[in-house]
């Protein structure tokens, strides 16, 4: 059976406590280093004042977008991107929350426009000068695999290049106790129907069913793996970093997962 | 760049909000230029303001077995797919293509976000309260997941949280995946309902007018939040087609500010000839524009110049906001409905709330509600962060 659909990697950027960027990750599981101390992302693709004052989750869904557009050496303002994350920016949330409990007056103003699902998406396509289709998407525990369909698809029906954006942070108060996400991680992906100067080629199946997820028997990346719903990338994540051809399924929806066959230019 | 696009059927499609439940409440309320605004009465803490609130919500908890995401944005969901038949329809749609062929594509801007708020208000020893002890709804997905649920639906199944523009995104997302074959049908709209972090949040923005809303008013002062679910089924057409149709979208950035438009509607004229293009019509084919129109100083002033500079006068406008207040994530999918209504009875929504029009506006402007058959209709949709959807529809019966 042929694939639903067929995308190219030109782009990858990825930020993991131990790993501030999609080279240390990649150093790191292929044996070359270990996990360093956490950095602060790096998200230097935003205004100096801007990166100052951004939330946790605009820095982080910067800092990989920004690595991955990098490696692609396309023209970022006029790249459509899909920022996603299950949970948002939980912190300010909690924020929100506790401050709407106690004193719903005093909610500041700044903390209520980067409560936005889209604060990234908004912040992103400010710095870069972006007039694009901008989305900001979410698929609850399945909100990587979702986000992939959803920016594969997009590349595949309009015929040009789109950055993903997958980021979660660490979960705050007592919203932290129902998302269960105990540490920060985000990746990115430059998607494109066309092969010329791709990285890998990945073609993508919606299966009906399942399958859960299995450990990889490697205790930092499994811990990796359940730390936020934006980790369920790390199995594609540590494939495409060992430059293995392989095929294996991430959780798009309840009920749906999508097959990956992974390959490489020849 | 943009092909022109195949249209798609809209098979069945409902809305609620301060206006009633249903289309027949809405067109009636069209019909006779009769608003549902009223003086808010839900806030936690006193707030002056005006609200589009749904009667009814707080009486009417989910059936047993959708308990566990039982809250007030699920609920009005509910309340929404009761109507006009849709659930049925939806019922209809997995019998012929099967759960996994049925996308759930929705937008909202806040979800479930009024449970997490309520459970903080009564915290248990600093935890969520056990009855709030449900992981499912402290999430901006609560509101797709629970549809899925609700139809036992097992496509792709996506939230669109991009603000005021979220449910006017999704028809977006459903043409990409019907094209594509992924899918046969979607069910595509959202909801978003009334809740303390909306209130207060735009409040602390001073964006909030202490009067109903006035949009296009020269003295208008900020916006009325309402709440609202809708909820529309695309497919093909079928030969002979008698549903109104889909016929173009578009989507694009205004990359200037996180919560003031770009001061030409640079992001807002992207997406417009975005969705001509998709749509292979020009501004002169435009019976119909349902403005965003929320009534705030910026944004009215901004879309007033690309209206006026864009469309001939005999394309008709308003905003349909001082009707049902901004409904924020839910207005792409209200809004939708409303320009749908518009098509089939031939009525032109007055632009209910402005008494004294902002010069800006052209000729274009429906002051006073207008009996006229259109053809084909546009909606607007603008949200936060400087995101910016189109939508084009054509009437039934009438081929693209």
């Amino acid at each position: 059976m042929s694939a639903a659909l067929t995308v190219w990697i030109h782009g990858i950027g990825l930020w993991a406590p131990g790993a501030s960027d999609w080279h240390g990750f990649s150093d790191i599981v292929a044996g070359k280093a270990e996990p360093s101390a956490s950095t602060r992302p790096n998200a230097d693709i935003l205004p100096p004042n801007e990166r100052r004052r951004a939330p946790e989750s605009v820095l982080l869904a910067a800092a990989v977008a920004g690595q991955a557009v990098h490696m692609s050496g396309l023209d970022v303002a006029t790249l459509p991107c899909v920022f996603a994350s299950a949970h948002g920016d939980q912190a300010i949330t909690d924020y929100m929350c506790e401050t709407l409990a106690h004193a719903p007056r005093e909610l500041s103003p700044t903390k209520f426009h980067n409560s936005v699902h889209n604060a990234p998406a908004g912040y992103w396509t400010i710095a870069t000068h972006c007039h694009a289709a901008s989305s900001a998407v979410s698929g609850g525990h399945h909100a990587f695999g979702a986000c992939l369909l959803e920016s594969a698809a997009q590349a595949v029906a309009d015929d040009r290049p789109v950055l993903m954006a997958c980021y979660d942070i660490a979960g705050s108060g007592p919203l932290g106790e129902m998302t269960d996400s105990t540490g920060a991680f985000a990746v990115a992906l430059v998607l494109s129907p066309h092969a010329q100067g791709a990285a890998a080629r990945m073609d993508l199946t919606p299966e009906p069913g399942n399958i859960g997820t299995q450990a990889s028997g490697d205790a930092w990346l499994d811990t990796l793996a359940a730390s936020n719903p934006s980790a369920l990338s790390v199995p594609l994540m540590a494939a495409l970093a060992r430059t293995h051809a392989t095929a294996l399924r991430l959780p798009a929806a309840q009920g749906l997962d999508l097959h990956i066959d992974l390959g490489y230019p020849a | 760049m943009p092909h022109p696009m195949s249209p798609l059927a809209i098979r069945a499609y409902t809305a609620t909000s301060a206006l009633g439940r249903g289309l027949d409440a809405h067109a009636q309320a069209l019909a006779t230029s009769r608003g549902g605004l009223r003086p808010n009465d839900i806030s936690s803490a006193p707030l002056d303001c005006w609200i589009g609130r749904v009667d009814g919500i707080e009486d009417e908890a989910l059936p047993r077995p959708f308990a566990e995401w039982d809250c007030r944005n699920n609920r009005l969901a509910w309340i929404a797919l009761q109507q006009d038949g849709f659930a049925d329809a939806v019922r209809d749609a997995r019998h012929r293509y099967g759960a996994s062929r049925v996308a759930v594509l929705l937008g909202t801007s806040t979800a479930s976000i009024g449970a997490t708020e309520e459970g903080y208000r009564r915290l248990d020893h600093g935890h969520m309260p056990a009855d709030l002890h449900r992981p499912a709804l402290h999430t901006p997905h609560s509101l797709a997941g629970f549809v899925a649920a609700v139809f036992d639906l097992e496509g792709p199944c996506l939230t669109v949280a991009t603000a005021c523009s979220s449910s006017a995104k999704v028809f977006a997302n459903a043409e990409r995946m019907i094209r594509l074959g992924l899918i046969d049908a979607a069910v595509v709209g959202g909801t978003d309902t009334l809740c303390d972090s909306v209130l207060f949040g735009f409040n602390s923005l001073e964006l909030v007018s202490p009067t109903p809303c006035r949009p296009f008013d020269e003295a208008r002062d900020g916006i009325s939040i309402g709440e609202a679910a809708g909820f529309a089924l695309i497919e093909r057409p079928r030969e002979n087609e008698d549903a109104p149709l889909l016929i173009g979208y578009g989507e694009a950035s205004d990359a200037h500010h996180m919560s003031t438009p770009h001061p030409e509607g640079l992001g807002a004229e992207l997406a417009l000839r975005d969705t001509l293009e998709r749509a292979g019509i020009t501004p002169a084919d435009v019976d119909y524009l349902n403005l965003h129109g929320t009534a705030s100083q910026k944004n009215d002033e901004v879309e007033a110049a690309l209206l006026t500079r864009f469309f001939p006068a005999t394309t008709r406008a308003s905003s349909t906001k001082g009707f049902t207040g901004h409904t924020l994530g839910a207005a792409g999918i209200l809004e939708a409905a409303i320009t749908l209504l518009a098509m089939r009875d031939g009525v032109v929504p007055v632009n209910l709330g402005a008494d004294s029009p902002d010069p800006l506006c052209g000729p274009q402007m429906a002051w006073q509600a207008e009996q006229a058959e259109l053809r084909i209709a546009l909606s607007n949709s603008f949200g936060f962060g400087g995101n910016n959807a189109c939508l084009a529809f054509a009437r039934q019966g009438v081929p693209a």
